[in-house]
């Protein structure tokens, strides 16, 4: 019993963490897809930017709300208090949510479309930011007292370092984003957003160089995980990687690849995840609460594996299927019947 | 004004807000998701071109309400943590698991399904496309069974216990299937059908109303009237068994839906208050009107009590529900509505036995269509009724018996609530609005009966066919209205 206290909860770190990679990267692209129609200036090309997500955008959000009941049934104490911790940012990306889920139908129903259009724009831009500066004040942790409860402030999720990542993240859905338009669409627009992918990939880039030399300078705890033996070695290649993937993406944009930038857009964000996680476990609040003190109890994470577990590929077929039913360019004028 | 800085009253009027504003949507798909399994099976059985233009047009307020039960419902899921982070830890061990059941058995099936269901009719088989109908109804249905599951847990917990103030679990199977659940169950999924049948033939009437493509809507109106005639009996005897459920489990409740202040002994008959004007502090009702000797019948046919009612007064005012006349009042309404729709059904059922309901002569029922459009939006009455009567009526507890609401909330600033509360009124009633807009667009423009039927050559003259509302307008914004 006393191996499965431990076995049990890294099992569903991984779940969820699997969840929410695949949320980052799906729905990461359509909130993407969203922040670039703001700069679309022609209806006809929002059209098109809507009609590639339509079939897909709410199966997309799913795995976040499958992530977030995961995490309530695996580690309440962590759902409760990140929650509770981060209620403003949360509530900044349920507005975004709300406004973009319900544009994608009144837009297609109204004749006024402009406000339409911008509900879905701004509603992506909103629910990015929203994500960002909780991921960035989660990796900065969370004051909690000895029972794992919130006892900080209102505000405390606001900082330069949480700015910075909310940045870099609405930079990383723009890139990826990019790339799948690059992937689904054709001529002018395919052009387009072969700029802004180029664009997106260096903004990126400087946002996760500056994530990457001020985190351990910042935080005490990265730090001493970011220099522990033998992970250094890991930690150093990282950034290695990173360099050498966004390079290849680049010149994938610059020879005209039509897949390829979206591929090794989605090897960044792996990156990244393993990085993260690295990082942060076995903790699921940074240097406060770990896995294991924030757990259900076993029996509960037996139960969820049983009910959820074989679930997995199950939802990854069908969500696989849809894909190749609605496989090929995105041409317009499909959406609405 | 006091209430604007308690941060916990706040957090109930803001889940309440939510939560009532929320259940309106996935209602209609869930019940209509069954419908349009239904008028397809019937297009891929007859081939008759009207059960596919059925269900193409009745899939347009499907999506309208889907993506606003989407936008709605993910606050509801993250409020747990935000607003009642101690109810979140201290349930975590079952309700959180069940939240996770809901997402991975029902959202997404429903979502992936959704889109081949919408745009899929020329990309797949018309087999895979039936069964993409029939797992979006399924994925839709399965989150009524897992929202009602844990639900009805927080009426009756069963499987565990509290221990440090933290539910432990012993038998997740007692838990799941607690006093409540089947019926819970079934209650809500007839309720979601009825709702859904009922604004069907709602809408068919007002056109055979109209007279717009009479043929066509009676084919619907007599689909949901054949549907109905096993649903609205059903509906309350269901209901029954819920109500006598509630006598056996939850005492105050069931003294606060029938205004009953005093106690009422065992093996002898008490009287039923028909209407009645609950007093809180008085502890009595200032008027009412009574029927001799019918609670018993009432509770579970026949005369006398088989065990007492308790009478509100034998609680503490803490240790009951406060507002009595809210939940005596919603109860009486909900039951009403199940009685005027089976009164409807079957005044319906008569004239279709008369061969009033054919199409030819269905527009001559006018009273009787009046009727239908008037039940149209009856069922969502009906609907939230019975969830203030079930949800205010469990208070002061949030998890029945064990766990008092007061003590389930985050302590937050109230500013930081009143913020977010401020913010869901102003966003869903601009939401309800549009909601309510466009679904009259889509009722004034009417079904597109010129889309092309798959597997029948166009036999019309060349005439551009394609409906103009696909047409992207492309003139200045401000030519557009």
């Amino acid at each position: 019993m006393e191996t499965l206290q431990y076995f049990l909860p890294q099992v569903w770190f991984v779940i969820l963490a699997f969840f929410l990679f695949l949320y980052v990267i799906l729905d990461g692209f359509d909130l993407g897809v969203g922040i670039l129609s703001l700069t679309s200036s022609d209806e006809q090309r929002r059209g098109i930017l809507m009609t590639s997500l339509s079939n897909i955008w709410d199966a997309n959000e799913t795995w976040l709300v499958l992530m977030a009941g995961g995490l309530f049934g695996a580690f309440p104490l962590a759902y409760s208090t990140i929650l509770n911790a981060l209620y403003i940012p949360i509530l900044i990306m349920i507005f975004g949510f709300i406004f973009r889920g319900v544009a994608f139908e009144f837009r297609e129903l109204s004749q006024r479309k402009i406000f339409w259009n911008l509900a879905f724009g701004v509603g992506s831009f909103t629910a990015a930011l929203g994500q960002g500066f909780a991921l960035g004040a989660v990796l900065k942790g969370i004051k909690v007292d000895e029972n794992g409860h919130f006892i900080g402030s209102t505000w405390d999720w606001l900082s330069l370092p949480s700015i910075l990542v909310a940045l870099t993240l609405i930079q990383g859905y723009v890139l990826i984003g990019s790339t799948y338009l690059v992937w689904k669409t054709t001529g002018e627009l395919q052009n387009t957003h072969y700029k802004t992918a180029k664009l997106a990939a260096w903004t990126t880039l400087i946002g996760a160089v500056l994530i990457t030399i001020t985190t351990p300078i910042i935080y005490e705890g990265a730090r001493m995980r970011l220099f522990q033996q033998p992970l250094v070695y890991i930690f150093a290649l990282i950034p290695v990687l990173g360099v050498w993937l966004i390079w290849q993406l680049l010149q994938s944009l610059n020879r005209k690849e039509e897949r390829a930038p979206f591929i090794w857009t989605i090897l960044l964000f792996v990156l990244t995840f393993l990085g993260l996680g690295l990082i942060i476990f076995p903790y699921i609040i940074p240097r406060q609460i770990t896995i294991y003190e924030a757990a259900a109890d076993p029996s509960s994470l037996v139960i969820m594996i049983i009910f959820i577990g074989f679930l997995i590929p199950v939802m990854l077929f069908y969500n696989l299927y849809q894909y190749i039913v609605f496989r090929g360019k995105v041409t317009g004028g499909e959406y609405g019947e | 004004m006091e209430f604007l800085s308690d941060s916990i009253v706040l957090s109930r009027m803001q889940f309440a807000l939510t939560a009532i504003f929320h259940i309106l949507w996935p209602v209609l798909t869930t019940g209509m998701g069954i419908y349009l399994v239904i008028v397809e099976g019937l297009w891929l059985k007859t081939r008759n071109p009207d059960y596919y233009l059925h269900a193409h047009f009745w899939s347009k307020f499907y999506v309208l309400n889907f993506g606003i039960g989407v936008a709605t419902g993910i606050p509801m899921e993250f409020q747990f943590g935000t607003n009642w982070a101690p109810f979140s830890e201290a349930v975590g061990n079952f309700f959180g698991s069940v939240i996770g059941f809901e997402a991975s058995w029902a959202f997404m099936l429903e979502a992936a399904f959704l889109g081949i269901m919408l745009f899929g009719w020329e990309r797949v088989n018309p087999t895979i496309h039936y069964l993409s109908t029939i797992l979006v109804a399924v994925g839709a249905n399965l989150s009524t069974l897992w929202i009602l599951t844990a639900n009805s847990w927080m009426q009756t917990p069963a499987g565990g216990e509290l221990v440090n103030g933290k539910f432990v679990v012993h038998d997740y199977f007692e838990a799941i299937l607690n006093p409540f659940m089947i019926n819970s169950v079934l209650h809500m999924f007839f309720a979601t059908l009825e709702t859904s049948l009922f604004v069907i033939g709602g809408i068919s009437a007002w056109y055979i109303l109209q007279r717009r493509n009479t043929a066509f809507f009676s084919k619907s109106l007599k689909i949901v009237l054949a549907a109905a005639i096993a649903v609205a009996p059903l509906q309350i005897y269901i209901g029954h068994l819920s109500g006598e459920q509630v006598y056996h489990y939850q005492p105050t409740k069931l003294a606060a839906m029938e205004a009953q202040w005093k106690f009422s002994p065992a093996g002898k008959p008490a009287d039923w208050s028909l209407l009645a004007i609950p007093n809180a502090k008085a502890e009595k009702n200032d008027w009412e009107i009574t029927i001799p000797n019918a609670l018993g019948y009432i509770l579970e046919f026949k005369q006398n009590l088989s065990q007492p009612v308790r009478g509100l007064k034998e609680w503490k005012p803490e240790d009951r529900p406060k507002m009595v006349g809210l939940i005596y009042y919603a109860f009486r309404i909900m039951i009403g509505i199940g009685f005027f729709f089976a009164g409807l059904m079957l005044l319906s059922s008569l004239q279709w036995l008369r061969g009033k309901l054919s199409a030819d002569n269905i527009s001559q029922q006018r009273w009787l269509m009046w009727g239908w459009v008037f039940a149209a939006p009856l069922g969502y009455i009906a609907v939230e009724s019975g969830w203030i009567v079930r949800c205010v009526g469990r208070q002061p507890w949030v998890l029945y018996g064990k766990i008092r609401t007061v003590d389930a909330a985050s302590h937050l600033p109230a500013s930081n609530v009143l913020v977010s509360l401020t913010s869901f009124t102003t966003v869903y009633t601009l939401l309800f609005i549009a909601a309510l807009y466009f679904s009259s667009r889509i009722i004034r423009t009417g079904p597109n009966l010129d889309l092309p039927i798959p597997g029948v050559e166009i036999t019309k003259p060349a005439v551009d066919t394609t409906p103009a509302e696909f047409v992207p307008d492309e003139r200045p914004v401000e030519a557009q209205q």
